[in-house]
This record gives C-alpha cells, sequence and structure tokens, in this order.
C-alpha cells in the first residue's frame, strides 16, 4: 500500500502508521555506527590535492628550491605574497624576502600550480592556528622550516598526484 | 532509636528531612545523568557520540554544566520585574520536586503515603504553569511572554485529558492512593486493558513537560528559548532541573499507572520493587528522547486540537468505556465480583 493510501485509510491512521515507522527508522540509526571521528586523536583522510599550510621545499642536496621568479607572488589573488630577490655571491638568483601573509592567504594553491620548481608547496598541515595575527605572517625561515619539517609528506603526495597532472 | 524517631517532635523532623534527601539527591542524581543520557541518546539517533571529553565516556559532564553554570551571572534585564523573575525558577524547581512526596518507590516506599496521592500529583503538576507565567510575564519581553501564554494553553489543554486518563486507572484500580494503584495491577498491568489511555498518557506527558514535539513554549527556532529567554546563570539551571525532574516525575507517573509502579513482571521478584522502578523509569525517558530524535515540532494550532478535539473525546469516551465495562462486570470499586 502506498504512503498516500495509508493516509487516507482510517484504519492504518488510528495505529499511527507513519509516526510508529518513522520511529523505527530513528531506532535503527540509533543502533548504526557512529559518524564521529573523535578529532585530536583520529584524524580524516587528506587527498593528496589537500590545500594546507605553505611550505618552501628544497632539492636533496640542502640547496633551496625557489629561484625567485616571483610567479607565485605574481598570481596570488589575494597578494599574500611578498618576494624581494638579489643574485646571491655564487651568482644564482635567491629570494632574500620570502613572506607570506596566511590571515590574507585564501588557500586556493595557485602558488604551487604556478612554480615552475616545486618549491612554493601547501602541504597536508592543517593545525597551524595561533593566538595572534604576527604568529602567521610568515617568513622565508620559517617556511622552509616548514618545508623541512613536512618533506616527506609533500614529497609522497607530490608523487600520489603527478599521474593526474 | 525507635523511640526518639517516632516520639519526639525533634526526631519526627530530623526524620522527614531524612527522607525526604533519601528521595530528593537519587532524583537530582537521575535528573543530571537524565541531561547526559539525553545527549548521548540524541547523538547516538544523529550518528554522532555525544558527550566523551569529560571524564571516562564523558560522566562527569553534568558536573562540569552545573559548575559552568553556577560560576555565571545571573543577568536580571532592566524591564524585569525583579522578585517575581527571581521566584519564577525556583517555583518551577519546588513543585517539580514536591512531586516526589508521593511516589512509591517500593511498597509503601513513599515519604507521604497519602490516601489522595493522585490528586495531590495533578494539583502539583497543575501548579507548574505558574513558574513559567511568571517567568515569561516577570521577564518582560515579547519571546518570553508568547513562550508563556503557549505554555499556559498547553499545559491546560493536556491537563485535561490527562485528567480522563486518570479517571479510568481510578476507576480500575478503586484507589487515589499511589501505592495502591500499584498494588491493583498484581495481575495486569493496566498499559494492556487500558491501551488507548496509556498512548493519550505518552502524548499528554509530552505535552505536559513541554518536551519535543511540543516543545512549543521553547521553540527555539521562532522564539529564541520562549519563557526562559532572559535567564541565565543559576536561574536558568533551575528551570532546567524543573523540567527534567518533571520528566521523570511524569516517567514515574505512567510507570505506576500503566506499568505496574515497583511491581516485577514474570514473578522476577528477586529483583528488588525498587530497580523495577528506576528501569521503567529509564523507558519513559528513552521514549522522550525518541520522540525528540524522531518528530518535528508540532504547528500551534495542531497541538491544540489534537488536545482539546481528538485526545480530550477519546480519553472522555473511553472512561464511559471503562466505566460501562466494569459496571457490566460487576468489578467497579466496592462491587464484590
Amino acid at each position: 500500500m502506498s504512503s498516500a493510501a495509508r493516509n487516507n485509510n482510517p484504519a492504518w491512521r488510528l495505529i499511527m502508521w507513519e509516526l510508529l515507522s518513522g520511529m523505527a527508522i530513528t531506532l535503527k540509526y540509533f543502533f548504526k555506527p557512529k559518524a564521529t571521528i573523535n578529532y585530536p586523536y583520529e584524524k580524516g583522510p587528506l587527498g593528496p590535492r589537500f590545500k594546507g599550510e605553505h611550505a618552501l621545499r628544497r632539492y636533496p642536496n640542502g640547496e633551496e628550491r625557489c629561484i625567485a621568479c616571483k610567479l607565485c607572488e605574481a598570481i596570488c589573488p589575494a597578494y599574500a605574497i611578498t618576494i624581494e630577490a638579489e643574485p646571491r655571491d655564487d651568482g644564482s638568483r635567491r629570494t632574500t624576502r620570502y613572506d607570506i601573509d596566511m590571515t590574507k592567504c585564501i588557500y586556493c594553491g595557485l602558488c604551487e600550480e604556478a612554480c615552475p620548481v616545486d618549491a612554493i608547496v601547501e602541504g597536508p598541515n592543517f593545525e597551524f592556528a595561533a593566538e595572534t595575527r604576527e604568529e602567521l605572517m610568515y617568513n622565508k625561515d620559517k617556511l622552509l622550516a616548514n618545508g623541512d619539517r613536512w618533506e616527506a609528506e609533500i614529497a609522497k603526495r607530490l608523487e600520489m598526484d603527478a599521474p593526474y597532472r | 532509636m525507635y523511640n526518639f524517631f517516632f516520639n519526639t517532635l525533634v526526631g519526627h523532623v530530623l526524620l522527614v528531612i531524612g527522607e525526604t534527601l533519601a528521595v530528593l539527591v537519587p532524583v537530582l542524581m537521575l535528573m543530571a545523568y537524565a541531561t547526559y543520557f539525553e545527549r548521548k541518546a540524541l547523538g547516538a539517533f544523529q550518528l554522532r557520540k555525544g558527550p566523551n571529553r569529560v571524564g571516562p565516556f564523558g560522566l562527569w559532564q553534568p558536573f562540569a554544566d552545573a559548575v559552568k553554570l553556577l560560576f555565571k551571572e545571573t543577568i536580571i534585564p532592566a524591564g524585569a520585574n525583579r522578585l517575581l523573575f527571581l521566584l519564577a525558577p525556583a517555583i518551577t524547581f519546588v513543585l517539580a520536586c514536591m512531586a516526589w512526596a508521593v511516589i512509591p518507590t517500593f511498597d509503601g516506599g513513599a515519604v507521604a503515603d497519602i490516601n489522595v496521592g493522585i490528586l495531590y500529583l495533578f494539583a502539583i503538576s497543575s501548579l507548574g504553569v505558574y513558574g513559567v507565567v511568571i517567568a515569561g510575564w516577570a521577564s518582560n519581553s515579547k519571546y518570553a511572554f508568547l513562550g508563556a501564554m503557549r505554555s499556559a494553553a498547553q499545559m491546560v489543554s493536556y491537563e485535561v485529558s490527562i485528567g480522563f486518563v486518570l479517571v479510568s486507572v481510578l476507576l480500575c484500580a478503586g484507589s487515589l492512593n499511589l501505592n495502591d494503584i500499584v498494588k491493583a495491577q498484581n495481575h495486569v498491568w493496566y498499559c494492556f486493558p487500558l491501551f488507548p489511555m496509556f498512548v493519550v498518557f505518552l502524548v499528554s506527558m509530552l505535552a505536559e513537560t513541554n518536551r519535543a514535539p511540543f516543545d512549543l513554549p521553547e521553540g527555539e527556532s521562532e522564539i529564541v528559548a520562549g519563557f526562559f529567554v532572559e535567564y541565565s546563570s543559576m536561574a536558568f539551571a533551575l528551570f532546567y532541573l524543573g523540567e527534567y525532574t518533571n520528566m521523570i516525575m511524569m516517567s514515574a507517573l505512567a510507570s505506576i499507572l500503566f506499568l505496574g509502579g515497583w511491581q516485577a513482571p514474570f514473578g522476577l521478584t528477586f529483583i528488588p520493587g525498587i530497580l523495577w522502578l528506576f528501569l521503567k523509569v529509564c523507558l519513559f525517558m528513552f521514549f522522550y528522547f525518541w520522540v525528540r530524535a524522531t518528530f518535528p515540532r508540532y504547528r500551534y494550532d495542531q497541538l491544540m486540537r489534537l488536545g482539546w478535539k481528538v485526545f480530550l473525546p477519546l480519553s472522555l469516551g473511553w472512561v464511559v468505556v471503562t466505566a460501562g465495562t466494569l459496571e457490566i462486570l460487576q468489578m467497579l470499586p466496592g462491587q464484590s465480583t
């Protein structure tokens, strides 16, 4: 019998069929496994393209990748990146200043798309909340430190994502 | 010892205070954990886990909540009537606690085993509407006032059908003493012969305690929090305490009237009666949470229609049917079978 037909049938209405079946459904949910993730102890899965906290990467020999082409600075829609550069003593072009204002950043990932040497990347870390604004004005040291800290995971994620790019 | 407690004034007063505490402390503990289990149950119904941070499985959550509320400031709105504003939560809470005086937790185990127990309960639960109305009026806020108006109309409407449900139970039991009503269910619990009344009582019980799906007085999506919108801190907590104590009281009343109170089913008498009552109360409390998780809020006119045009004729009719059946079978109280 269809739901509408049941609604018009006095006998079905008398036993409150709709109400009872509704309660049966909620009771079924009562015993289902819970969807909650115990957050600080358990975390949800992150895709390899997850755009989290920024990091500046290095080559395996320790040389920083960034060549100060400023493509990221140019493409950044939020004007969050500030770069100053001059030639280093050995003649290679490097940044003297690489700042990201994390309060301006919209985490669009265009900086890592623009980077020709995979230097600036958005890593898997999303737990970088700070107590003051100033702590969110990242400078080059902080970004390189992030790179060192997350390199293993960043490399793995880049490798996972490579076939689709 | 016996002489001291029963034959001296001081001893008697001490005895009464002791008995009162022996009832109220477990009731308040039960109430505290009712809030915890409500949140756990609602969580489970919604595929969540519910509180699990404070202590093992979140078991200290009620105490954390109480401490939090105690340390907050009681804000009294500028336009409020101070005296009534502070009196209202006290009325609600005290009335909710007073009702417990006549609930028998085991054979003869009520603080006041009086012969008009059920009338007393009915009177106390009717008075409960004063706390709500005074709160709504004294807050001097339109939301609070609307909530209070709704609550008054709702509680009064559903008391009528609860009254008729009580009458049909009384016809069967032949006593107003709650303990005797429980004893009268020795052979069969009244939820079977009086099943329609049981259903009417279950629904009216939700309306009487202003619980979902009849929580119009609170109606947080339309009138913020209804009659206690202006309350904070301990004054708010007293309303909360009152509401949950009332819920437990109505659950206890439902188990006494229809599920045989402290009577053990299937002859399982080795489990003490107080535990049976507790289990039955838990059953009804779960029903409260279950209904809350299932149904959306009733519209106000639907609520009134259900109360006056469905439950009133139904319960009135069933009183006639019950009385008629008992008369035919010569089983009315006082008639020998």
